[in-house]
């Protein structure tokens, strides 16, 4: 039962390792997130269900620790994402479609309803 | 009323769980305090109200945790193939899909199921759309789009939450 939990655990750090080379090939700050942030979901997942199977009697506190890395992980990774495209971080060249086109005028006014924040603040680059 | 009883019951469970036991002596505090916890606390918020407590419902939520744990997998396995391709193959844009979900729980539920799975991420909610960041993308309209990403967690989400 020991094993096959190490294996489980094992499986998850190649997840996390995964995740981090692709942290380091990525072109820019999107594909960045999609990988660095959420190829480590099934990582931390798999790490802790193999610590749950080894150790029994901490399944409920570790079961509890992947519920709150399930809410908490995609509202970060969300919100970095719209910081980045509204900051205007350039992306990739090999970018093919971009639907959320926001012209300036309506970005800077929709920053200082939401935010306050003086337009000049936002010119990047 | 549904509000308070699913909060007493979340916080209970939660309780359960911290405590790995079902001795009475750590039971009863446990629900004192969820008691006044979910008293107080269900003034201020009204997420669970749109909630829908038929069986029905809920063999949805074992459904919909189920595909959506399969699909956090493949594309778990999807994204580290591609990783680890030495040309790199994504193809990454941002596209918009519509949602036809009401409930403001249940849209905040289907925008973190997306953004879990990888592959693809909300940038951006704006009423009926949502604009997604994927590493692949197949079809940039919006009827195509959704159907891809959207639609195989909303016929669940739209039977819990109605």
């Amino acid at each position: 039962m020991e094993l096959f939990g190490a294996i489980i655990t094992l499986l998850g750090a190649i997840f996390l390792l995964i995740a981090s080379i692709g942290l380091v090939r990525m072109p820019d700050v999107y594909n960045r997130l999609q990988v660095g942030t959420k190829a480590t979901t099934l990582g931390t997942i798999l790490s802790l269900i193999g610590l749950a199977i080894v150790i029994p009697g901490w399944s409920g506190k570790l079961i509890l620790l992947i519920i709150f890395v399930m809410m908490t992980n995609p509202v970060s990774s969300h919100v970095l994402a719209r910081a980045a495209y509204y900051i205007k971080l350039p992306y990739t060249s090999r970018t093919v479609v971009d639907k959320l086109k926001v012209s300036d005028k309506v970005l800077n006014v929709e920053m200082e309803k939401r935010y306050g924040l003086e337009s000049k603040t936002l010119k990047v680059k | 009323m549904k509000n308070f009883s699913i909060t007493f019951i979340v916080l209970m469970v939660v309780w359960i769980l911290l405590n790995n036991s079902f001795r009475l002596e750590i039971l009863i505090p446990g629900a004192i305090v969820a008691f006044v916890i979910s008293l107080f606390a269900c003034r201020l918020c009204n997420v669970f109200v749109d909630m829908k407590l038929t069986p029905k419902a809920f063999a949805y939520t074992f459904i919909f945790l189920g595909v959506f744990f399969i699909d956090l997998i493949k594309s778990n396995l999807d994204v580290a193939r591609r990783v680890l391709t030495p040309s790199l193959p994504i193809n990454p844009g941002i596209v918009e899909v519509k949602t036809t979900l009401k409930s403001k729980f249940a849209r905040m539920l289907l925008a973190n199921a997306i953004t879990l799975t990888p592959g693809t991420l909300t940038v951006e909610v704006k009423d009926e759309s949502f604009f997604i960041h994927c590493i692949d993308v197949q079809d940039d309209d919006i009827e195509g789009a959704s159907k891809d990403i959207v639609k195989k967690f909303e016929k669940y989400l739209e039977v819990i939450y109605g």
